[in-house]
């Protein structure tokens, strides 16, 4: 299959690319595709601690671009999934030390050699962001259902607009569907409705995603908690398979007979 | 509280984020401030004041959402059409 570049970006920090970026390289990786998960922020690396990898680097991404390696001694493949690579980031360099052009080229020499590549872009909209992009064919963007989060996201998709990506999917992460339903917090119905792009997946709150983190082991590896399990379906549909994004329906419950039954104490009769 | 706030439609944590979130939108996006409103405003009156009378004060002019864009929306109440010798360029 053709390679597919996928940036993963937010613009405000903390709201889950990181986790997005190794689970769904990971479970892409278990369905048995070639995957390379790319962490771009550099100066700031972290998908390495995150996916468990961290003591097995040697060189990195800055040093593929400055020609101190190849391409292939930069890999760290992962022990635990077949055909599941990361290429980390420089820790002691800064965001200056790629340009653009750079990392497009890098982008593009993965091409073939892959089937899906993941950049998990800074935070921020500044150049480690716009490197990030740069060689992406498509976008995913993360937001949690949070003011500040959402608008960043909003921002983060109309600069990926200006810079012509066409294909550009919402994940909404971290949702707290008992909050949302007593009205204390965004629903994904809202975010959809504000940000108005194509939503592909929904990820529950989590503790397990803490405990995975803690691990270094990405949650699709293992568990069966709700937020792999989110990661699982997301991963499908990028995969291309048609699978209905109900969760909405299940997070969310709308409706004058919703809401009668919740008068009466009862449940919509959902699982 | 959430309960009490259904029954009521009383304006929850939620609604006043979304409602907050899209009034703060329409300005990020449009990247445009009151005060360079105003001077739209302004110039726009002075372009149509060519060509007729209209009601300053009916003006009615805003940014509004429109899918992922904005929006210049402007209703202005027109008093009368002027004849075209009238007009200031063809004195």
């Amino acid at each position: 299959m053709e390679t597919r570049i996928i940036v993963v970006t937010s613009g405000k920090g903390g709201v889950g690319k990181t986790t997005v970026t190794a689970n769904l390289s990971a479970r892409l990786a278990m369905e048995g595709f070639k995957v390379v998960a790319i962490d771009a922020d550099i100066g700031l690396r972290n998908l390495d601690v995150v996916m468990g990898l961290e003591n097995r680097i040697v060189f990195n991404m800055i040093d593929v671009i400055e020609g101190a390696c190849k391409l292939p001694q930069a890999l760290v493949r992962d022990k635990r999934v077949d055909n599941l690579y990361l290429l980390p980031a420089a820790q002691t360099r800064t965001k200056d030390a790629v340009t653009s052009d750079q990392m497009k080229e890098l982008c593009d020499s993965l091409r073939g050699e892959f089937d899906f590549v993941f950049v998990d872009s800074p935070a921020g909209i500044e150049s480690g962001f716009r490197n990030a992009a740069a060689g992406a064919d498509e976008a995913l963007v993360v937001a949690t259902p949070e003011v500040s989060s959402v608008r960043d996201a909003d921002r983060i998709i109309g600069l990926l607009e200006s810079f012509g990506k066409t294909s550009i999917n919402l994940i909404v992460n971290r949702v707290r569907p008992e909050m949302v339903r007593s009205g204390k917090m965004l629903g994904v119905s809202d975010v959809m409705e504000i940000l108005a792009i194509d939503l592909i997946g929904i990820v529950p709150e989590d503790d397990s995603v803490v405990v995975s983190t803690n691990k270094g082991e990405p949650l699709a590896m293992t568990d069966v908690s709700p937020a792999a399990r989110a990661f699982e379906k997301i991963a499908g549909r990028i995969m291309g398979k048609d699978i209905p994004l109900r969760d909405i329906d299940d997070l969310e419950e709308k409706g004058f007979l919703v809401n009668f039954r919740k008068l009466f104490g009862r449940r919509g009769g959902r699982s | 509280m959430g309960f009490l706030d259904r029954f009521f439609r009383r304006e929850t944590p939620r609604k006043s984020a979304k409602e907050r979130l899209q009034l703060v939108l329409i300005h990020d996006r449009a990247d445009i401030s009151p005060g360079t409103m105003e001077l739209i405003r302004k110039d726009l009156i002075k372009v149509i004041s060519n060509y007729m009378i209209i009601s300053e004060e009916g003006i009615e002019m805003d940014l509004e959402r429109d899918g992922r864009s904005v929006a210049l929306v402007a209703s202005i109440p027109v008093l009368e059409v002027k004849r075209k010798r009238s007009r200031e360029g063809d004195k």
